[in-house]
């Protein structure tokens, strides 16, 4: 008994003699299905990992901050309607000293129930415990910052609390929900040596705040079906009086905030990048198919002289393609699995969660594995069709010489220029140009992929020049604890190394336009600055009125507004004016979604005496060092960030995670270079083994019949080059508009060296096919070509 | 099985050509020890029938395939042991082949395929001369797919002859072709051989066409089982098949 039917076996042996090809058209597909089942497996890894933490943690739905409420305050928030449970906490910064670490340290303080466990935004503990009922010095550190400092179960350090200096002994080391991502105020990445997490002892925080039977800060969870707007007003209005600066939903939280924005980024990658390669795949699995059966006629004749009906036909070389793609979408799975790991395994570094709960669906992979089977089957369906169409007969004569016309001549000029080697190739590229256009856009294809995978990195670059240098100028930027009288400039002027200062006035505020409201900080700047000049997006300077508000457009478009427009600003700290001001100008810029306001119009509006809560310090560099000391001794100072630290984590964080994925989507590019040009060159090697083979005999080097196979290829990837160049522009466009996010826009900035660069991959690539190629030319047995019939 | 010696040098001489193929487990003794000459301006056809060994032979001769033994000499060089530049050399400066599948560039035309030749050729004839010389003289400019068979094939010796190769060699060259048009390809490469005094070896298993020929090499089981000379040279245009 026969264990495979001889079309099986054909089958197979087809697949083997095409396994060069097959491999490539299988990568392109696993590219696909890889990216697609990774970036939606990221999304549900990351969205299941922080649903279940925040669960577990008890992180809270609403959050509400005031500089200092009575606790029996505590019993009318729990009347609120919707509210379940609710805690009240301290929560403060304070400067902190780690030995042989020179930078300020800011830490935010958060107090733990003395006598029980907290019950919302419980600190999940890693090693060691919560300190002891009445222990003073006992101090739980946020991971990160431990490990950033070395710093483990039994060490000590050294905060300045409330102006006094303390020791702090570590007893455990956790993380937390409320700082998956933890960054400081104001801060837009996690830098685990400047900035972490202290939980002490409610007790001694409030006694050292002088918040004793207070608090400060309050959390809620709500019950299921509650409407979290309503809860967050009447929580507002109930902390209003004690100097509350706006309670936010869960969804405002920072930590969240960030965590959910990259999952919003990523879910809307998943929809791009994975299309492109499907689309070059289904295309490519089509242009192998059908040329496969140009070279297959005779055996398809013989098979329907045999009496094969034309489904069986039809069905062998469907057989084929969904073998392919088969091997393609499980190479893509394993691809997928593992590359989503992989990047929620980087994910999990930068947010800080517990445990990974890395247990992809099968809905991502089922999902990615039948658009590419369908891709592929669709693409193949005209080919196999054709396939079963021909009569045996036809089939099975050779095919008459292609049918080269006036369509196929040159010109007379063209003749005089080219020689017959060179004739060949241009007629060959003028006889199918549809053929010859769709290779190229394959090329181009992935010349588009490189650019916008290399893109990232110019825009990272124009990111970090225009935020961190065109912009920002001063050495040193200092918040202080609680505003200030603007004459706390001239004190911090006074300090060694301060060469000038400038003085910021933030205030919590929100703007509404009609039925449209956001909460920002409007950051009151002098309209002289030379500490901070705001740039727009062209890098030109955007002046700052002397009255009105400054606004980033994608606030404005989001309240919808124009400039000239009135804005209500309803102010969320001190006696919470509401006061009407205009929109003076709009500009454009990559991150955040600032506003900004001459700083005596703020003044005026807000009718008070004049103060300040940041200041930005130019510094001697020779005595920065006497300046952090200095600073750290003056009580008003909360947090110290330098701007050369914010650059250097800024391209460790950013950079190092992107260079992961630029080099991720370079070697996709390559692939889809590879699979397109080195299926397009072996298909035409064997649609024209004879030809080639003809030209052998009469005496040409392999060199020069590779010339006939390569320079035809030359010349498809040649044009194939800037229409890449061009796509991938457009393609920058259509992923910078798609990943347009509150924290950040990438700018669609193109380097000259990008594109060249992204050119010069493919080109390498096609060489690198040519060369394979070739030494198949060279071995081309001239004798078995020629005798065998076509 | 050597000829007597003659005057006319020989400008190609094997002696002892074997070719053994290994297919699997089995070998196949495709030439077994074969001893040719052949000398200037001679015609010679090769008759046997298919598997006798001519067409190896044939290959052989054109450079095409290194025997498995024995001795090749081209104007009394060496090229049995020749390396593949060489061989290549060899067939674009001395060989011009013609194919019973014409095997014509599809995208070039009748003049620009045999272009293809003269352009890297030494001394050759105009590409329009040589398709005068096959009665081609009007279809210049067409394609493969504009002309029929036997002016497929006439293009083809056309090509083959235009560098003015020492050695013609056919390998069934009105075996894809009616009678009719079998003729005027035979006329064709006749013309050459007498014209150009270019030594023409054309491979057959029609043995009606052996009356062309001065010398009929008879094929069997990879040898040469007989050899004859025709006193007097009939014209194709005389041949019945």
């Amino acid at each position: 008994m026969r264990l495979l039917h001889p079309l099986d076996a054909k089958l197979a042996r087809d697949l083997w003699r095409l396994r060069a090809q097959a491999l490539a058209i299988a990568l392109i597909i696993a590219s696909g299905v890889g990216v697609l089942c990774s970036s939606l497996a990221v999304v549900d890894a990351l969205l299941e990992t922080a649903t279940l933490f925040y669960e577990r943690q008890r992180f809270g739905d609403v959050f509400g901050n005031v500089t200092r409420a009575p606790r029996h305050l505590l019993t009318r928030i729990g009347d609120i309607p919707g509210v379940q449970v609710l805690e009240a906490r301290v929560v403060k910064h304070a400067t902190v000293e780690v030995e042989g670490f020179d930078d300020p340290v800011i830490a935010a303080l958060v107090s733990i129930p003395e006598d029980r466990a907290p019950v919302l935004n419980r600190p999940w503990l890693r090693r060691g415990t919560l300190p002891a009922p009445g222990q003073v010095d006992g101090a739980v550190l946020s991971e990160a910052f431990a490990d950033g400092h070395d710093l483990a179960v039994g060490d000590t350090l050294h905060a300045l609390i409330n102006g006094r200096r303390r020791a702090l002994r570590v007893t455990g080391i956790a993380l937390s929900p409320e700082y998956v991502y933890t960054i400081a105020p104001g801060g837009l990445l996690p830098d685990d040596r400047r900035f972490g997490v202290i939980w002490m002892g409610e007790e001694v925080l409030a006694a050292a705040f002088d918040l004793d039977g207070a608090f400060n800060d309050v959390s809620l969870v709500l019950a299921h079906g509650a409407d979290v707007d309503t809860v967050v007003h009447r929580l507002d209005a109930l902390l209003e009086p004690y100097g509350g600066t706006g309670a936010i939903a869960r969804e405002d939280q920072p930590s969240n905030w960030f965590v959910m924005n990259e999952i919003r980024q990523l879910r809307s990658m998943a929809g791009i990048l994975p299309t492109i390669f499907l689309v070059v795949a289904a295309f490519l699995t089509n242009m192998v198919l059908a040329r496969l059966i140009a070279t297959e006629r005779s055996e398809v004749g013989l098979l329907k002289a045999f009496g094969y009906g034309n489904v069986t036909v039809a069905w062998h070389y469907a057989k084929l393609v969904l073998m392919l793609a088969g091997a393609g979408v499980v190479l893509g799975w394993l691809f997928g699995w593992w590359l989503g790991r992989y990047s929620t395994v980087l994910y999990a570094d930068m947010f800080r969660f517990p445990t990974l709960y890395y247990h992809p669906g099968l809905q991502p992979f089922v999902l990615a594995g039948a658009v590419s089977l369908g891709a592929a089957l669709a693409g193949a369906l005209g080919a196999a069709r054709r396939a079963a169409r021909l009569p045996p007969a036809e089939a099975m004569r050779p095919p008459a010489p292609a049918v080269y016309r006036r369509a196929g001549r040159l010109s007379a000029a063209a003749r005089h220029w080219f020689d017959q080697l060179t004739r060949i190739v241009l007629r060959q590229l003028l006889r199918w140009p549809v053929r010859a256009l769709l290779t190229s856009t394959g090329v181009a294809a992935a010349v588009a992929v490189l650019v916008m995978s290399l893109q990232w990195l110019d825009a990272l670059e124009l990111m970090v020049d225009s935020f961190f240098f065109d912009q920002q100028r001063h050495d040193v930027m200092v918040s202080l604890v609680e505003d200030r009288p603007a004459s706390v400039r001239y004190e911090i002027a006074r300090l060694p190394g301060v060469l000038a200062v400038e003085a910021h006035r933030t205030v919590p505020a929100r703007l509404r336009n009609r039925h449209l409201s956001r909460r920002e900080a409007v950051i009151g700047v002098p309209g002289d600055g030379e500490l901070e000049v705001l740039k727009d997006a062209t890098g030109a300077r955007v002046p700052i009125p002397p009255d009105g508000l400054v606004m980033s457009r994608t606030l404005a478009d989001r309240l919808r507004l124009s400039r000239g427009d009135p804005v209500v600003v309803e102010v969320l700290e001190g006696s919470r004016p509401v006061i009407v001001v205009p929109v003076a100008a709009i500009f454009d810029t990559w991150i955040g979604t600032p506003v900004f306001i001459h700083r005596e119009a703020l003044d005026r509006a807000l009718g008070d005496p004049p103060t300040v809560d940041t200041l930005l310090l130019d510094v001697d560099p020779d005595h920065i060092l006497e300046l952090f000391d200095a600073l750290e001794a003056t009580p008003v100072v909360g947090a110290v960030t330098l701007r050369r630290a914010s650059v250097d984590n800024f391209d460790d964080t950013i950079a190092e995670n992107m260079l992961v994925f630029v080099t991720i989507y370079v070697s996709f590019a390559c692939t889809l270079a590879m699979g397109v040009v080195y299926n397009s060159m072996r298909i035409a090697l064997s649609e024209r083994g004879r030809e080639l083979a003809t030209l052998r005999v009469l005496g040409f080097t392999g060199g020069e019949v590779s010339y006939v196979l390569l320079g035809e290829a030359a010349l498809m990837v040649l044009v194939a080059l800037p229409i890449g160049c061009v796509l991938g522009a457009a393609l920058v466009e259509l992923m910078s508009a798609n990943f347009e996010t509150e924290l950040f826009r990438v700018p669609p900035v193109v380097a000259p060296s990008t594109y060249g660069m992204a050119m010069l991959v493919v080109l390498a690539s096609a060489v690198l096919c040519g060369v394979l190629v070739h030494r198949r030319v060279e071995r081309l047995d001239l004798i078995r070509v020629l005798k065998t019939r076509e | 099985m050597s000829p007597p010696t003659s005057p006319t040098p020989a400008i190609l001489s094997g002696r002892g050509l074997t070719k053994t193929y290994h297919v699997g487990d089995v070998d196949i003794h495709a030439l077994r020890g074969v001893d040719v000459e052949l000398r200037d301006g001679e015609l010679v056809v090769l008759l046997g029938p298919s598997g006798s060994g001519k067409s190896t032979l044939l290959n052989i001769l054109g450079g095409l395939d290194h025997p498995t033994s024995g001795e090749l000499r081209f104007r009394g060089k060496t090229i049995d042991t020749a390396d593949e530049r060489a061989l290549t050399r060899y067939r674009r400066d001395h060989v011009g082949f013609v194919f019973q599948f014409y095997n014509l560039v599809a995208s070039l035309t009748a003049e620009e395929n045999v272009a293809l030749v003269t352009e890297i050729a030494r001394a050759p004839m105009s590409p329009a001369d040589a398709l005068a010389l096959v009665g081609l003289g009007d279809r210049l400019d067409a394609f493969p797919a504009q002309l029929s068979g036997g002016e497929q094939q006439r293009v083809a010796i056309a090509r083959a002859v235009a560098k003015q190769p020492e050695v013609l060699l056919c390998d069934e060259p009105t075996g894809a072709l009616d009678s009719h048009t079998g003729v005027l390809v035979l006329q064709a490469i006749e013309q050459v051989n007498r014209d150009l005094g270019t030594t023409a070896v054309v491979i057959t298993h029609n043995s009606g066409i052996a009356a062309m020929a001065d010398r009929v090499l008879r094929f069997g089981d990879g040898q040469v089982v007989d050899e004859s000379r025709n006193t007097v040279r009939r014209a194709p245009a005389e041949l019945t098949w």
